[in-house]
């Protein structure tokens, strides 16, 4: 070491290089290592929001990884549509949500419609998972929105959100707030659909009214942009719900 | 030579044991009387940011401790032959190339934390206790020296996270490591402690009590 001049421009610039590479070498082996996984576990959090807003809150108690894809592959179904309610050809596995949702005419996006069937019996439909997207207050949330075979009843909603405040806005993932929309109501009118909304303030009772959802004290944004996101996607919807009413 | 800030415990006699009185002390110092939070006041960001639950407090910890104790080694190994005038560039390299990879297993391992956790895990990379231990200790000294820095550091930081986590998810959500332990019957979680201002309160708290105990004042 002695004879390096470490101060020299040659050895600064050789020195990072190298570390650069190495370092470049190792993360780009631990990320192509760990991608399979990361995809599996992404995969399974899907998996996972869909069968809980289905089948309930609890429906996934104790529950491994694994068996969460068995119970999924058991008895969900995918209908690919478009907002006129049409079948399109899409593949599912690969629809992102959120590139759909980037798509400025939202008659273009294509919508998976997730129906869950009963956990002993399939074929006989529990309920229609739908996928939703919007804003909050900081970023991007999104919902997963089971509505019962009536096509009127929510049976169950799953929030999550990329980066709500923690204790404020970030508590639509609780399941408690989240159970706050069983057994709302939506509500048709000729072209759209009107979606149970956050209410202002907390604590109030809204049992007898099923457009009405207590709302989240401190989190007036998140919830407004909850309401907004869930009255245009259950819009897009409508045709397909309209075409399930029996 | 690198630099003059950095601390030279001289741990050079030639057969000094493996786990000497003063390398314990590097241990256990941080722990306590050299506590890399309540004295020198550094890592506080994310000892407010995630200690609302223990979970992800603990797998926050072991992120922090992973990283600062092979930082500290690689930098020490590295010491001699790192160009004086980059020599903060080289260890950000490092941290960060570390922190990136704890990044992708957690994603890999543990997802639902590593969301919990976001962007935090990253900015274990602008973590001060990290920066602070290789421009003060691994810099000028041996690697199982600033190993065992590191992980005195990695503790003395750990457990304090934990203990605000430990009140924080208690009170905040009547629960520890996600089990309800204060019944719902009679116990109504305290929506302020799931706040960082409660963190911030709870923090000031154990400084308060450390610093009494150890008689440290502020110069």
């Amino acid at each position: 070491m002695s004879k390096l001049n470490k101060n020299s421009n040659g050895y600064i610039f050789g020195y990072a290089i190298i570390l650069t590479l190495v370092c470049g070498t190792l993360l780009a082996f631990v990320s192509e290592g760990l991608r399979g996984r990361q995809k599996a576990a992404e995969l399974v959090e899907k998996q996972k929001f869909i069968l809980k807003a289905g089948l309930g809150a609890n429906s996934l108690d104790g529950l491994s990884g694994q068996q969460i894809t068995e119970l999924y592959d058991k008895v969900v179904k995918v209908d690919m549509i478009n907002s006129k309610g049409e079948k399109v050809d899409a593949d599912e596995a690969k629809l992102s949500i959120f590139k759909e949702y980037k798509k400025k005419d939202v008659t273009a996006r294509s919508l998976p419609v997730y129906v869950v069937g009963k956990k002993d019996n399939p074929t006989e439909v529990e309920s229609y998972v739908l996928p939703t997207y919007g804003n909050g207050l900081w970023d991007n949330v999104w919902a997963y929105v089971a509505i019962d075979g009536d096509v009127e009843t929510i049976e169950g909603i799953v929030f999550d959100h990329k980066g709500e405040t923690p204790g404020l806005g970030a508590r639509i993932t609780d399941t408690v707030i989240q159970n706050r929309f069983v057994n709302k109501k939506l509500s048709y009118s000729d072209n759209a659909i009107d979606a149970p909304d956050f209410q202002k303030g907390e604590g109030n009772n809204y049992d007898n009214e099923p457009q009405k959802v207590d709302g989240m004290s401190g989190a007036t944004i998140t919830g407004v942009g909850v309401n907004e996101m869930l009255d245009v996607y259950m819009t897009l919807y409508r045709p397909y719900l309209a075409s399930k009413k029996k | 030579m690198s630099t003059e800030v950095v601390e030279k415990v001289e741990v050079k006699k030639d057969k000094e044991a493996l786990l000497s009185k003063k390398r314990k002390a590097l241990v256990s110092n941080p722990m306590d009387s050299d506590n890399p939070i309540t004295i020198q006041v550094l890592g506080i960001c994310s000892a407010l940011a995630v200690t609302i639950a223990l979970e992800g407090t603990l797998i926050m910890a072991m992120a922090v401790m992973f990283v600062l104790v092979l930082a500290n080694v690689v930098i020490s190994a590295l010491r001699n032959t790192i160009p004086n005038r980059i020599r903060i560039i080289v260890q950000l390299v490092v941290v960060a190339t570390l922190v990136a990879t704890v990044d992708q297993v957690l994603r890999a391992f543990a997802y639902e934390q590593s969301k919990a956790l976001s962007v935090f895990v990253g900015l274990i990379i602008t973590n001060c206790i990290v920066m602070g231990r290789l421009e003060a200790f691994a810099l000028g000294n041996k690697p199982w020296d600033s190993f065992l820095d590191g992980i005195g550091n990695a503790l003395g930081y750990g457990w304090i996270i934990i203990a605000i986590a430990f009140v924080r998810e208690l009170f905040g959500a009547g629960k520890l490591l996600g089990y309800q332990v204060l019944d719902k019957a009679w116990y109504t979680a305290n929506g302020f402690f799931a706040t960082p201002a409660a963190a911030c309160i709870i923090l000031g708290v154990i400084i308060w009590i450390l610093r009494a105990r150890s008689g440290y004042v502020e110069d």
